[in-house]
């Protein structure tokens, strides 16, 4: 028996990016291994859901959670998981705010399972959609219960600490594992509950190597229709790019790369409603004072409400569209 | 008075899965059911959105092996806009996708894979890992598959932007190129990879194939299944992963039909079951007959393994002599038994790798020219790619905005959904029989069956993968549990 | 949701310190009558309206919301109001992506002098909501409307 403190990593509906990016911190993930006790991380080891419901509550350290919360069996794990961590941290886009997943939340659930079983190349004559709960001639068989919306993890459980990024990038997490290895020591302080780790403090732009100037925007234009200058602002050339309302962290690494934030590092510290302040900021260097001549630059934007709420709708102030809310439930 | 074994979760799909056996009064398999139990619909939230968007939308899908959606994606974005990318465009984006292959199909045969035949199906649990290979084949290893790792990701971040969810792809070509100075770094990665790769089929040569017990697990008629194969090649039926037609042979080799990303449609169609919500992909021409092997039956197998089976060779002199190796051992084309794909996967990391110097060292990859405005209206499209784990069909229909206004995606594994359970069944049935114990070693076997398929995603080098949790519960008609196996559930 | 009542639309009024809080103010004073459903908020600038007050607004059982500001070109602060109004639209067009009507969101220029203007366009929005019913988000969940809870930070923003 070990007497290192335990160690926990989770995915509920999530796509493995998070776990890729723990494993890309390469020979670092010796310093976890020295450090902690790895007693579940389905992706990796052993130990399944009734090892984790036979141990003392409170009695895993740490717990590095990822995933929405899609389904009965992920909110389930959820707060089981909490009640056996001490530290639970929100680990990556979907856990902190829905992610790309989180943008069902703009459909019914049964549109959902509708198109997806009603496709081109789905041969389904008699209609069938998947039962929870059905009965084969040896017996019944289940699977999880599909919930309403998508949500995020801190609207399912207390949360103690929030680790943004899509997924959180590899330099990141290695920071973090210094930082809670020095923390074992005795040699620093965990931060106070509820911070942001392993991102900054401020926007993309912050990170972004490109030129500067007043930004006066007389057009919005696709990444694809023109040939981009790789040392000037994209937004400043019309192109979208979010990364003004964009938590810091990443270094810029798409603009770097020359296509545009899309925003996966979530809201910049004080914003409340990641696409409010998108919508604030873009519409504020928008070059017109004319409603009509307006509305044609805002042609250029085909999707706002994805561009504003690609990775952050479940955890937005609004967390779903309408046609969700009225459908499901109540 | 039947009796049931849940298996619950499996771990090391991506997502969840769970797999429930049914016995029946004298003890002998009646059923399995492997089911998937997630949906997140992609295919319903991607409408609404711009075509352009694809490559980064659908990287979500998979955060192991988002490149394959990303290529998928941008070629049928490409596809859309009726525009074709130019050269250097296409040369990077393949690049890119061998660099990825490399890592990826590392990942798997060290990690999960590996284990099970460097160290033997019966070896003590506790070796059954990526520790266990190390400590018998040497220190060295470790260190080469993390390198191997390091190499893959940071080819994909050159040209992909990021290591994880690359962002680079738009429609008509990309959005940055490589200078001089790293084409020639790339040469030199790609170089050491070839070595590598070389280095695993060796491995694989020394320890498996040079052992009698494995030679006959592999060759086993328990993980052998006769069905169609499916695989891209290039116009001289070789391998490739990037580009090419579709094609399939039948279960004696011959080539059934062979198909452009755009007639997808034509070819497989998707059976549903009410019990999973994942669906079954089968060849539309032979029909659905239920979870069956044969000619008759459209079930078909999309792996590297199927990849080998359906193409007449590799593209590169390496990978094609251990190509000629592969089935001379193996007694002829078409290979059957599902273990085999370990070993076919060895052989495609190979030609990823070569494939991987020759696309670096053309001076054509360090051009400005990465890029194309498309300038036709955006209509429909379908961009096809071999994923690791299977073929993989992206299909749009737009707006003349370009907005997406149906998305009909068709996933690697989802291919292989219909031959792994059926590997699964045939494993239990095979080893559940009348009055057998359930035991330790059998469950490993039944693991054996599943994991052949790489059923999307690769783990750590590190803790302890290849050591699948299982735990059988077995009840008796009235629910009360009478026996409780485990393996790995501390 | 059995009553015999009619639907009473809440309406959350922002209204700017300079020009359209003065004409509320007149309104008053002049005993103007005006659909009582409107609750006024008032900021310094047409210009200060951050879209998450809007969304808030919304996801908090607000029915509709009205923005009132200068007439452009006699912003107090010269130009803001021309943010407001951009803001305005490009706000328009994601609730819209969202599924909300966009009439639900009102803008309205009025200077301080026109005070039964003011009262008339209230009148006429709450008319508008009351037609388009109950916007009732997050009420699918559990027949009520979503809880929110405010934190001192959030109601700085």
């Amino acid at each position: 028996m070990s007497d290192k403190p335990k160690f926990a990593m989770y995915w509920a509906a999530s796509c493995g990016g998070c776990e890729i990016a723990v494993l890309n911190i390469h020979e670092k993930i010796l310093d976890v291994d020295a450090n902690f006790d790895v007693v579940f991380w389905p992706v990796a080891m052993d130990a399944k859901y009734k090892d984790v419901e036979a141990m003392e509550d409170g009695s895993i350290l740490l717990t590095l959670f990822n995933g929405g919360i899609r389904n009965d069996e992920n909110a389930h794990i959820a707060k089981l998981l909490r009640r056996k961590s001490k530290l639970l941290v929100a680990f990556g886009s979907c856990a902190n705010e829905g992610c790309i997943p989180g943008l069902a939340n703009l459909s019914p659930v049964e549109d959902i399972v509708n198109t997806a079983f009603h496709t081109i190349s789905t041969d389904n004559p008699n209609g069938i959609h998947p039962q929870i709960s059905y009965k084969m001639p040896e017996g019944e068989i289940r699977i999880p219960t599909i919930l309403p919306r998508l949500k995020t993890l801190d609207q399912v459980v207390d949360v103690d600490y929030y680790m943004p990024g899509c997924p959180p990038e590899s330099h990141q997490i290695a920071a973090v594992i210094d930082l809670v290895v020095q923390v074992l020591q005795g040699k620093a302080e965990l931060p106070p509950k509820g911070a942001v780790i392993g991102a900054g403090n401020s926007t993309v732009c912050d990170e972004c190597q490109r030129k500067r100037n007043v930004k006066t925007i007389n057009s919005f234009n696709r990444i694809f229709g023109q040939a981009i200058d790789p040392e000037l602002c994209l937004l400043e050339q019309g192109i979208p790019c979010n990364g003004i309302a964009t938590r810091s962290g990443c270094n810029a690494r798409c603009p770097t790369a020359g296509a545009q934030c899309i925003g996966c590092y979530g809201p910049a510290e004080g914003v409340v409603d990641y696409g409010a302040r998108l919508i604030s900021g873009f519409a504020s260097v928008i070059n017109s004072k004319d409603p009509k001549e307006i509305d044609t630059i805002l042609d250029g934007i085909p999707d706002p409400t994805g561009q504003f709420y690609r990775f952050n709708l479940a955890g937005s102030l609004l967390k779903a569209g309408a046609p969700a809310w009225k459908k499901n439930g109540g | 008075m039947t009796q049931r074994i849940t298996i619950d979760p499996i771990t090391r799909l991506e997502g969840h899965g769970k797999i429930e056996i049914f016995l029946n009064d004298e003890g002998d398999v009646a059923n399995t059911y492997f089911q998937i139990p997630e949906l997140r619909g992609f295919e319903r939230f991607c409408v609404g959105r711009p075509v352009e968007e694809m490559p980064l939308l659908t990287n979500r899908i998979c955060g192991v092996c988002p490149e394959a959606h990303h290529m998928a994606a941008a070629k049928a974005a490409d596809a859309v806009y009726h525009v074709d990318p130019p050269r250097t465009a296409k040369l990077l984006r393949e690049l890119l996708y061998s660099a990825f292959y490399v890592t990826d199909h590392a990942t798997h045969f060290y990690a999960l894979g590996g284990p099970d035949f460097v160290m033997g199906p019966d070896a003590p649990v506790a070796e059954r890992n990526i520790l266990g290979v190390i400590h018998k084949v040497g220190l060295e290893i470790g260190g080469k598959v993390i390198q191997a790792r390091k190499y893959g990701h940071t080819v994909v971040e050159m040209i992909g932007g990021r290591k994880v969810h690359p962002c680079t792809s738009i429609p008509g070509g990309l959005t940055k190129g490589i200078s001089e100075d790293q084409r020639k770094e790339l040469v030199e990665m790609g170089k050491w990879a070839v070595e590598f790769a070389q280095f695993s089929l060796k491995i694989f040569n020394d320890i498996v194939l040079g052992n009698k017990t494995y030679v006959e697990l592999i060759l086993g008629d328990i993980y052998t299944h006769k069905t169609y194969y499916m695989g891209t090649v290039d116009s001289k039926n070789h391998v490739n992963f990037y580009d090419g037609k579709v094609r399939v042979v039948d279960p004696e080799g011959k080539e059934f039909v062979k198909y452009e990303a755009k007639d997808y449609a034509e070819n497989i169609a998707e059976h549903v079951e009410p019990w999973t919500y994942l669906k079954f992909p089968y060849i539309k021409k032979v029909g659905w007959k239920g979870f069956t092997d044969g000619k008759d039956s459209g079930v078909y197998c999309a792996t590297p393994l199927s990849r080998l089976n359906a193409a007449d060779g590799m593209a590169t002199p390496l990978a094609h002599a251990e190509y000629d190796k592969f089935y001379k051992t193996l007694g002829g084309k078409p290979v059957h038994q599902r273990l085999a794909t370990h070993w076919a996967r060895l052989i495609e990391l190979l030609y990823a790798a070569e494939r991987w110097v020759e696309l670096a060292s053309d001076p054509e990859v360090a051009s400005p020219n990465f890029h194309t405005v498309p300038t036709e209206t955006p209509t429909e499209g379908v961009g096809i790619v071999e994923a690791p784990r299977g073929t993989l069909t992206h299909h749009y229909t737009t707006d003349e905005r370009g907005v997406l206004t149906k998305v009909n995606l068709i996933v690697g594994t989802t291919n292989n959904y219909a031959p792994i359970s059926m590997s699964i069944d045939k494993a239990a049935r095979s080893l559940i029989k009348k009055g057998t114990v359930v035991s330790e070693p059998m469950l490993n076997m039944v693991e054996m069956a599943f994991r052949a398929y790489d059923p999307c995603f690769g783990c750590a080098t590190h803790s302890l993968p290849g050591q699948m949790p299982l735990e059988v519960l077995i009840y008796d008609a009235e629910g009360n549990q009478i026996r409780e196996l485990k393996q790995f559930v501390e | 949701m059995t009553n015999n009542k009619p639907f009473e639309p809440v309406i959350i009024g922002f209204t700017c310190n300079w020009c359209s809080y003065r004409a509320a103010d007149l309104a008053g004073t002049s005993r103007t009558k005006y659909a009582p459903n409107i609750r006024l908020l008032r900021l310094m600038c047409s210009g200060r309206l951050d879209p998450t007050f809007v969304f808030k607004a919304l996801a908090n059982g607000a029915d509709g919301v009205m923005i009132t500001g200068c007439h452009p070109g006699e912003c107090h602060y010269l130009e803001q109001n021309y943010k407001a109004l951009r803001r305005f639209q490009l706000m328009r067009r994601t609730l819209e992506g969202l599924g909300v009507d966009p009439r639900r969101v009102k803008l309205v220029w009025a200077s301080a002098a026109e005070g039964a203007k003011f009262a008339q366009e209230v009148t006429s929005f709450v008319e508008e909501v009351r037609a388009l019913g109950p916007l009732n988000w997050g009420a699918g969940e559990n027949g009520r409307v979503a809880e929110y809870q405010s934190t001192p930070q959030e109601a700085l923003a």
